[in-house]
């Protein structure tokens, strides 16, 4: 049985600004969804309260950055750059302030509909000049979030995993490098955050299926070094299929296409993910399969790119559920 | 008293004459400038450089370096403008400059008080140059960008709560214009400041009434603005912003545990009076003719003390 960790960012903030002074904790008024209520009362001397007002804890926090500190801002994701994009540009990635922008709730993780899911957020930061990105997982990635993120040198926003998170990897964030889940020779599946579980959920049925799937997993989305992504496009016979927890322009399936094309890389590209829409409010299992980015939508899509059909039900997908993600520990240490 | 020996050089009503001075030469030999500015700003700008603000010596040239690019993890040559603020010791004071299309107004500061050499405006828009039009972080006397107006006061509280916490002794001054009050991040800022009780934040807001459309009542009203930033949470003195010994007097109001927020009532055309007949659009001064800027060449320059500017026609 996968393990499922409880709450792992509250614990991994804690620890890590414990042991970093110029670490503040800044919240807008969602501290207890963003998993720092908890440090809000045994730190408070650390909590910085601003309110629902993300415009001015933007800059407020550029002002942080010019006196030397290094401010985690902890909010919904999509309220660290719809609201106060001007501010986060003018006072927090053209400066390079090393401010941590935690942006929790990515893509379709959260009910709350449009207004509060970040759909757009990976294709915005990535047009931002300065900024890192970094997307987490798993309970591991999101373990090492912190660390990962305050290693950079300017601003860096992070697609952060809240509640119940699996753990799908055993070794932490490593700033640059994408894991390698999976070493087949047919078809590259490329995925980051919560798509990387459902190609997972997939994997063994289509082992079945008899085809070969190369997996990579992303965590650091910005800057992207192209090198590894090439060798990996390499060695598969078909082509690559992205699933992203986001709209397909502008994200990791723009990734691979610019990579790919910068390249010369003549292989067929499927993007899955969001197709030019928004979506409604709805639990996440519901939003992933009705907007066709669940384990079912990345093998409708493998079997387009190689033709045939695999003859996997939905049935097949959930009894590997768990099987799947628990031989994954195997596949990491290839 | 303190003040005057800080730079006993010139008195500060000397200082604020050299900064109207110096932006009228530049706007007639242009043919343009933010000549208004000047006129309401002077002697705010000349009483913080020359009195009220303590800072060290410039540390950047004075005659300033061109443009070496923006920030990024390779550009190893990049500085802000605040070096010629002084170092950022922690006894010193910081000075957020958030209207940065005074930018002009800041250039000639520096140069009347002695942190730039009166060459360095001569860059003043000129492509390649660190000297821009609307004052970059990279500007002389910039730490950040502000061309977006309204981060000014946000940016400064959160410098003030950072010092606060480090134990500086020094302030941070935010000089603002009254226009920023129609951005809702002027007012999160203000709030934030109040509530974290950071009295170490002082803002100095040029009330001129004046705005890019306009006279600000007429584009849109901000209403009682003194009852509505002590409202918010600031210790607010209101003073007549063209007379010095108020504004010195503003700057000694206790304020423990509130912001400071002066606000400097004052005239658009203060020291130039033929700029009155072009009220209310006096956000940016051109001359529409040869004939109006010959006019007020003479009628400026006399009011001024100073010959005609000779300019190339």
């Amino acid at each position: 049985m996968v393990e499922m960790v409880t709450r792992p960012y509250a614990r991994a903030f804690e620890q890590y600004a414990m042991t970093h002074p110029e670490v503040l904790c800044l919240s807008a008024d969602l501290t207890s969804s963003c998993e720092v209520d908890g440090f809000r009362d045994r730190h408070p001397d650390r909590f910085v309260s601003l309110g629902m007002a993300e415009q001015n804890m933007m800059s407020f926090a550029g002002g942080l950055g010019l006196a030397g500190f290094r401010p985690f801002l902890h909010t919904f994701g999509v309220f660290l750059y719809r609201r106060p994009y001007d501010q986060l540009v003018a006072s927090v990635a053209y400066p390079r302030r090393r401010v941590r922008l935690m942006g929790f709730l990515p893509g379709l993780t959260t009910p709350g509909g449009m207004t509060h899911q970040a759909i757009e957020d990976v294709s915005v930061m990535r047009s931002i000049p300065n900024m890192t990105i970094l997307e987490t997982g798993d309970a591991t990635e999101v373990e090492s979030i912190c660390e990962a993120a305050d290693s950079i040198d300017g601003p860096v926003y992070c697609r952060v995993l809240r509640g119940s998170v699996p753990r799908l990897f055993d070794t932490p964030i490593r700033v640059g490098r994408m894991r390698e889940l999976s070493a087949g020779s047919d078809v590259l599946v490329v995925t980051a955050g919560i798509t990387t579980e459902e190609a997972l959920r997939a994997r063994s049925a289509l082992a079945s299926a008899g085809v070969s799937i190369r997996h990579v997993h992303l965590n650091t989305l910005k800057p992207f070094d192209p090198a590894p992504l090439l060798d990996q496009l390499a060695s598969v016979r078909h082509g690559v299929v992205t699933m992203e927890n986001h709209v397909t322009e502008g994200g990791i399936g723009s990734l691979v296409a610019e990579v790919m094309a910068d390249h010369g890389v003549g292989k067929r590209l499927v993007r899955l993910g969001l197709k030019d829409t928004y979506a409604h409010g709805g639990s996440r299992p519901y939003l992933m399969r009705h907007y066709r980015l669940d384990a079912s939508a990345l093998v409708a899509g493998i079997e387009g790119l190689v033709g045939h059909p695999f003859g996997i039900t939905d049935a097949d997908l959930e009894a590997v559920r768990i099987e799947a993600a628990h031989s994954l520990a195997k596949a990491e240490a290839l | 008293m303190e003040t005057a020996a800080r730079n006993p050089a010139r008195s500060t009503a000397e200082v604020a004459l050299g900064i109207r001075r110096r932006v009228f030469e530049h706007t007639v030999c242009n043919n343009g400038g933010y000549l208004s500015q000047a006129c309401s700003s002077a002697e705010q700008l000349a009483w913080l450089y020359n009195e009220e603000l303590r800072l060290g010596a410039p540390t950047l040239p004075m005659i300033p370096e061109p443009f070496v690019g923006v920030p990024s993890a390779g550009n190893l040559r990049y500085h802000t403008g605040a070096g010629y603020n002084g170092p950022p010791d922690p006894q010193y004071d910081r000075l957020i400059f958030a209207p940065a299309h005074y930018a002009l107004v800041a250039y000639s500061t520096l140069i009347e008080v002695g942190r730039m050499a009166p060459e360095g405006l001569l860059q003043f828009n000129k492509d390649g140059s660190s000297v821009e039009m609307i004052g970059a972080e990279h500007s002389p006397g910039m730490e950040v960008h502000n061309g977006t107006l309204g981060v000014g006061l946000s940016t400064g509280a959160g410098l003030a709560f950072g010092r606060r916490r480090k134990g500086e002794p020094g302030r941070v001054w935010v000089y603002m214009s009254d226009g920023e009050l129609q951005e809702g991040q002027t007012w999160e800022g203000l709030q934030a400041a109040a509530h974290h009780r950071l009295d170490n934040l002082h803002a100095l807001m040029d009330v001129n009434a004046q705005q890019c459309d306009g006279a600000m009542d007429s584009v849109m009203e901000v209403r009682d603005m003194k009852a509505k930033l002590a409202a918010f949470g600031a210790r607010v003195v209101e003073v007549d912003g063209h007379d010095l010994a108020a504004l010195r007097q503003a700057a000694r109001e206790e304020h423990p545990g509130q912001p400071l927020v002066i606000l400097a009532r004052t005239s658009p055309y203060q020291g130039m009076s033929w700029l009155k007949r072009r009220f209310p659009r006096l956000h940016y001064v051109r001359f529409s003719s040869e004939a109006e800027r010959a006019e007020a060449n003479r009628a400026i320059a006399a009011e001024l003390g100073v010959a005609p500017v000779e300019y190339a026609h």
